[in-house]
């Protein structure tokens, strides 16, 4: 693919952490099919630290690639270090977007932020 | 992905591949026989032979006089001639033109740019399947109509517009314009950039005054179209310079691209009828196969009245661009009217036209045979997609088995 990195295609040809998650404690939905991008971030946090993601997105390749790789970036994590995951870190982490596929790695960011205050309503 | 594989190309509505006869036509014109066809010497009037030569084959091919063809660099140029040319020169009887909502965008933007120029402009709506409907185009004309321009066939969908139904409309209205004695001329002007060479065009039997095609739609080289032009019909030139094509596009012809179009045109001449009927089959072999494999699909486009080689399906759950990267794996070649994979980020205008939901509009697969595709390529196709849908279908969010 002339404008995608070889890593994106990697992660959009071979996903990593697909599928709905059972018992998720935090899941976040973003995009809208009428921009023709939704993105379902699940995440399972135990002390405050992510230790489980996955994904389902309905989308194009980058917009597949960079959940791949959000799911990858997440785990490990405590909740204030996810939360500094900005979708540069996301475009960058994947190699680099065309200028035109920049709001995927947006759509990420957000699916993130949306799972996470998903938790955090949860755990109220 | 390995690259000496041979790769099943099913994407001909956006270009096809150069016949091979074709290149071997075009070739002595980019070798010993380079002249300038405007050159007094030996080596221009060889090219200029060949121009005329050219010319006159293509004309015979539709039915009109070799004076009424002008060649262009292609179907934009044809298109932006046609549709300006009548503008600019008859404005002055009246600034309403006619189009609808499907065109290609070489006939949308030209109307968009006259409309800053205070011309107006109606876009007629289509049905569910695509199809013009004569009722609001009758409606729709006024004193002063001067250019009405619907597609012979839509490049997204395949959907074949009633063209001899307009055409005797539009004589229908210039015969009540000379009863009372209204000056105003309307011309009809249709975008036959799809059906050129696949289905049988004559400019009279189609009652068109305007006409565009494109080699590198009938396994011609790109860069080389052209437009008929009806004798009598005013436009203004878009190119000003040396006068060539009889003053209404100025610039050095280009002969070899000339050549290899009449030559495609002598090709279409003779095979067009056996592959018109070879394609047909194909075609509804591969709409049957998706139909049985893959559930929740649909198929986009008039179901009969339809381009011979095209086939556009919308698969729920899953977006085009990340079918065509991943049928690309297989080495197969296909396009989209999701947004993803336009310059935009906006859905086929097309699609949206037809009424189908944004979701849908993403999700569309577009697939267009040529005199190439083979019926095992068929075969290999159905036996891959079901994976392909399967593999997305998986992560997709919308879709539930």
């Amino acid at each position: 693919m002339a404008y995608y990195s070889d890593k994106l295609m990697d992660h959009f040809l071979h996903p990593r952490n697909f599928g709905e998650m059972k018992d998720p404690d935090g899941v976040g939905e973003v995009g809208n099919v009428v921009c023709g991008d939704v993105m379902k971030l699940f995440i399972k946090v135990k002390d405050n630290v992510i230790t489980k993601a996955s994904f389902m997105t309905f989308g194009c390749a980058a917009a597949i690639a960079t959940s791949s790789i959000l799911t990858e970036m997440v785990v490990g994590k405590t909740i204030d270090e996810a939360l500094k995951i900005s979708n540069q870190k996301v475009a960058k982490e994947i190699g680099g977007l065309p200028p035109q596929k920049i709001h995927c790695s947006v759509l990420a960011e957000q699916a993130l932020k949306a799972a996470i205050e998903d938790y955090k309503k949860r755990k109220k | 992905m390995k690259k000496d594989k041979k790769i099943i190309y099913l994407d001909n509505a956006a270009t096809t591949p150069l016949d091979p006869r074709v290149l071997k036509a075009m070739i002595p014109y980019l070798k010993e026989n380079f002249g300038n066809a405007s050159s007094i010497h030996f080596l221009g009037q060889k090219a200029k032979e060949a121009l005329e030569r050219s010319r006159e084959t293509i004309a015979n091919f539709i039915g009109a006089k070799k004076e009424e063809i002008i060649f262009t660099s292609g179907g934009t140029e044809s298109n932006n001639l046609a549709i300006k040319g009548v503008a600019f020169a008859n404005e002055k009887f009246g600034k309403h033109l006619i189009t609808s909502v499907i065109e290609h965008h070489a006939v949308l933007e030209p109307c968009h740019w006259l409309e800053k120029r205070g011309f107006k402009v109606s876009y007629l709506k289509v049905d569910k399947n695509g199809l013009v409907n004569l009722d609001d185009l009758e409606k729709t004309i006024t004193d002063e109509t001067i250019l009405i321009s619907i597609m012979h066939a839509n490049n997204e969908i395949g959907t074949i517009e009633p063209i001899i139904e307009i055409g005797n409309l539009v004589k229908r209205v210039r015969e009540k314009r000379r009863e009372r004695k209204i000056e105003t001329p309307i011309y009809f002007h249709t975008d036959a950039v799809q059906t050129f060479g696949h289905l049988p065009i004559n400019v009279n039997e189609l009652g068109v005054d305007l006409l565009s095609a494109s080699a590198h739609k009938l396994y011609g080289p790109k860069g080389v179209g052209l437009l008929y032009l009806r004798q009598g019909v005013k436009i203004e030139p878009l190119l000003h310079g040396g006068a060539h094509e009889r003053n209404f596009r100025s610039g050095t012809e280009n002969v070899a691209g000339i050549v290899g179009f009449a030559q495609a045109v002598e090709i279409a001449k003779k095979e067009m009828n056996r592959e018109y009927k070879k394609q047909i089959e194909l075609r509804d072999k591969l709409i049957k196969g998706i139909f049985e494999k893959i559930k929740n699909v649909t198929l986009n486009g008039h179901p009969r009245l339809r381009l011979p080689n095209n086939v556009n399906i919308s698969i729920e759950g899953i977006e085009g661009e990340a079918m065509v990267l991943t049928l690309n794996e297989y080495r197969i070649a296909a396009s989209t009217g999701s947004a993803c994979s336009s310059k935009s980020l906006k859905p086929s205008h097309v699609l949206m036209a037809i009424g189908l939901s944004e979701e849908l509009a993403h999700s569309s697969l577009r697939l267009t045979l040529s005199r190439f595709t083979k019926n095992k390529e068929i075969n290999y196709f159905l036996k891959v997609l079901p994976q392909v849908v399967e593999k997305l279908r998986k992560i997709s969010p919308f879709y539930k088995k």
